[in-house]
């Protein structure tokens, strides 16, 4: 049967699963929107493509399937650019579907017409310009399987006008895809695994170092048995929050540049970390000639290049982290773990004292609204069961302190590119993936203005996304450097000129509730949070609050102001 | 550690946009090229890119593995610390003046290399060699005035096993 460009798109996306779009139609490509009006697919209108992007991300993250968005060519693409350069440095699953002008004008600097493969080359696992119908159903399916595949990230497509529009007699194609140029790794070296084993039953003072890996491939339950088993305490990066329970007696916080005491100070001396489906970014380990400098360093990872790339490593292994991890909790049963008690109670014990000296605090008070006490009601009202995606700055990192992830998937969050705005958009994403779960945006006053027209976006779908936004008045983050390392001198970060949130939410038909004292806090959560609309409830907090604790950039990670 | 020159040889798929997705990744992550070349193998699908750059150990290493990591990339081979043939290509346009001419001609002659086009001032000479030996070229040749000079940059191959 002959089909339409168009036509076999829509049949590949179907063949592939997907069930969502998110996208923006323009001149380029609409003849696939006129296609897809004819099709069953879920479309969610954006307001901007940036919003397509990131809520591609937070679709893909919260239900763990290939997001998919659709945008135009020129500035509908070049739109797209940070949500793509955000997916792939978090390393998430999306499909870009980008318009082009028709192959006779490109190169002609025709009407929209940008090289967004060329732009987009550094910041995708891999793209496609589809110069001929014939090739159209290949590249979409390598497409999925390259952006799920091995370690996962973002795949664009740029599908020429007169390429929707040709016609062609198409059958799905059925073979088994090869690429005889990518094959990731997913089996570990067993001989290296042996070796793991072997320092585990030695090690001392060992510690686990988990990371976004883990919730990729789905190993928080692997993860989680080969702790407990080994005994091993356990942190994790901003990205591998969930990954680990929150609650776990062997859980120590999140490391790195605003870790907790205990996790920062057990990397000093430990004697051996093992580190899953990590790539030991700079906020992770400060100075890396003083991180773990004592201990000996396993590193699995799914992707060669993250391996001795920022740190040096004892024992590489490349592999899957839910694969190698039920592979070293096979080899566990067989070792000799007879002195295990023995051994870890003073390292444990350890940890427990460093706990007790430094514990995560803030100052309380009852005149003004301190934004960590925002996140510990929400924690508590939600029972730590909602999904919670951020924003970027001091929210992001109050949101990831104060509220104790037990579950993988349900932090989401610019953790890499850390792009402002990321959070609304990527809620609307993991809402429209799970619509039974409560979604929640930690906001600041100032990211939420960086993609508040995707209030609109929220409200005709029926999401009813909550946006708590803590509302400091100041670049939150920004500020806090300038105040420790700038004598204060806060040059433009003052935010003082903002909108009345609670109209702009009713502007948009949506709820908008404000708190200004702390006895509101909780009144104005309860309604928030458990209204069917979507809201956005104001948190007026104080200004000048900093994150602690923090390590200024560059320093060891053991040198933390408290 | 020292930096040192290694011998890339690269095999990717003979399509539009590859070459500048390696030019790219060098470019992007500040990694060096002293020298690249590509043209297609036997096999018209696949193109051969010889790059020559200078790194540290642990550099090199990077660097091969993230050039694997493209989709479009087949192997890496390293050609350095193995046994190898190297070849670049030089043409060189010198000053020849009535009484140079002679002693060019004899320059030539002891690296093997040609005259391939004579003007009444000027000779232009082609040679093939390593990099060692167009240099020693160059050194000899500069004294009596070089106009000009285009490389190819390295190609290199493996040995065959005797």
């Amino acid at each position: 049967m002959k089909l339409t460009g168009a036509q076999i798109l829509m049949k590949m996306l179907k063949e592939e699963g997907v069930d969502t779009i998110f996208g923006y139609p323009g001149g380029a490509v609409i003849d696939i929107y006129d296609e897809l009006s004819r099709t069953d697919f879920r479309h969610i209108l954006v307001r901007h493509e940036q919003g397509a992007a990131h809520a591609a991300d937070g679709y893909a993250r919260a239900s763990g399937k290939v997001g998919v968005c659709l945008v135009t060519s020129g500035p509908g693409a070049t739109n797209a650019v940070t949500g793509i350069a955000s997916a792939y440095i978090d390393s998430i699953p999306i499909v870009i579907i980008t318009g082009q002008v028709p192959t006779h004008l490109i190169g002609n600097d025709a009407f929209q017409e940008v090289d967004i493969v060329g732009i987009t080359r550094p910041c995708t696992k891999h793209n496609y310009l589809v110069s001929k119908i014939e090739d159209l159903g290949r590249i979409i399916r390598e497409a999925f399987y390259i952006a799920r595949s091995g370690r996962p990230g973002p795949v664009l497509i740029d599908i020429p006008k007169d390429v929707a529009r040709g016609m062609l007699a198409f059958k799905v194609p059925k073979e088994e895809i090869r690429l005889k140029s990518y094959n990731p790794t997913y089996q570990p070296n067993m001989k290296q695994l042996q070796k793991v084993i072997k320092l585990i039953e030695k090690a001392e003072s060992p510690m686990i170092f988990a990371g976004g890996g883990i919730i990729l491939s789905g190993a928080a339950k692997e993860l989680t048995e080969f702790a407990r088993t080994t005994q091993i305490p356990v942190t994790a990066s901003l990205m591998g929050l969930g990954g680990f329970p929150g609650s776990d007696p062997l859980w120590m916080g999140m490391l790195g540049m605003h870790g907790t005491y205990r996790a920062n100070m057990a990397t000093s001396v430990c004697d051996l970390m093992i580190a899953i489906g990590v790539r030991f970014d700079d906020r992770v380990t400060g100075k890396t000639d003083a991180f773990a400098s004592q201990a000996k360093i396993v590193h699995v990872d799914i992707d060669p290049t993250s391996i001795r790339k920022n740190v040096p490593v004892s024992i590489p292994v490349v592999g899957d982290c839910k694969i190698t991890l039920n592979a070293l909790n096979e080899l566990l049963k067989e070792a000799d773990l007879s002195e295990l008690a023995e051994n870890r109670g003073k390292w444990l014990k350890q940890i427990q004292d460093w706990k007790r000296a430094a514990k995560l605090k803030y100052q309380h008070s009852d005149k003004v609204i301190k934004p960590q006490y925002v996140i510990e009601k929400l924690y508590e009202l939600t029972k730590g069961e909602a999904i919670i995606t951020t924003e970027v700055g001091q929210n992001q990192i109050w949101a990831a302190q104060y509220y104790h992830f037990d579950k993988p998937n349900h932090f989401i969050t610019s953790g890499g590119l850390g792009v402002m705005g990321f959070g609304l958009p990527a809620a609307i994403g993991a809402q429209a993936a799970c619509p039974d779960k409560l979604v929640v945006d930690v906001a600041g006053d100032g990211s939420i203005q960086m993609n508040i027209q995707e209030m609109a976006t929220a409200i005709q779908h029926r999401l009813p996304v909550k946006v708590v936004i803590l509302n400091n008045r100041y670049l939150g983050m920004v500020r806090q450097w300038q105040e420790l390392f700038y004598d204060k001198r806060y040059s433009h970060t003052s935010m003082e000129f903002a909108p009345d949130f609670v109209k702009l939410a009713e502007a948009y038909g949506a709820l908008g509730l404000r708190a200004t004292k702390p006895e509101e806090v909780e009144s104005v959560l309860r309604e928030g949070l458990f209204s069917d609309r979507t809201v956005i409830m104001d948190f007026k907090v104080e200004p000048e609050e900093s994150v602690y604790p923090m390590v200024p950039a560059g320093a060891p990670i053991t040198e933390m102001l408290l | 550690m020292n930096e040192e020159k290694h011998v890339l040889s690269i095999m990717v798929d003979n399509q539009p946009g590859v070459l500048s997705r390696i030019a790219g990744l060098f470019s992007g992550r500040g990694y060096n090229i002293e020298s690249l070349c590509v043209a297609e193998t036997m096999d018209s699908v696949v193109s051969r890119l010889t790059i020559v750059t200078k790194a540290n150990l642990p550099l090199i290493e990077q660097i091969k593995k993230q050039i694997n990591k493209l989709i479009n990339v087949i192997k890496v081979h390293e050609l350095t610390g193995s046994d190898y043939v190297e070849r670049e290509m030089a043409l060189i346009k010198v000053n020849a003046k009535p009484e140079h001419k002679a002693e060019i001609l004899r320059i030539v002659d002891i690296f093997r290399g040609k005259i391939v086009d004579v003007g009444t001032e000027h000779y232009t000479i082609e040679v093939t060699g390593t990099d060692g030996k167009l240099k020693a070229l160059l050194s000899l040749l500069k004294p009596i005035g070089i106009k000009e000079i285009a490389r190819t940059g390295a190609i290199a191959m493996f040995r065959e096993g005797k």
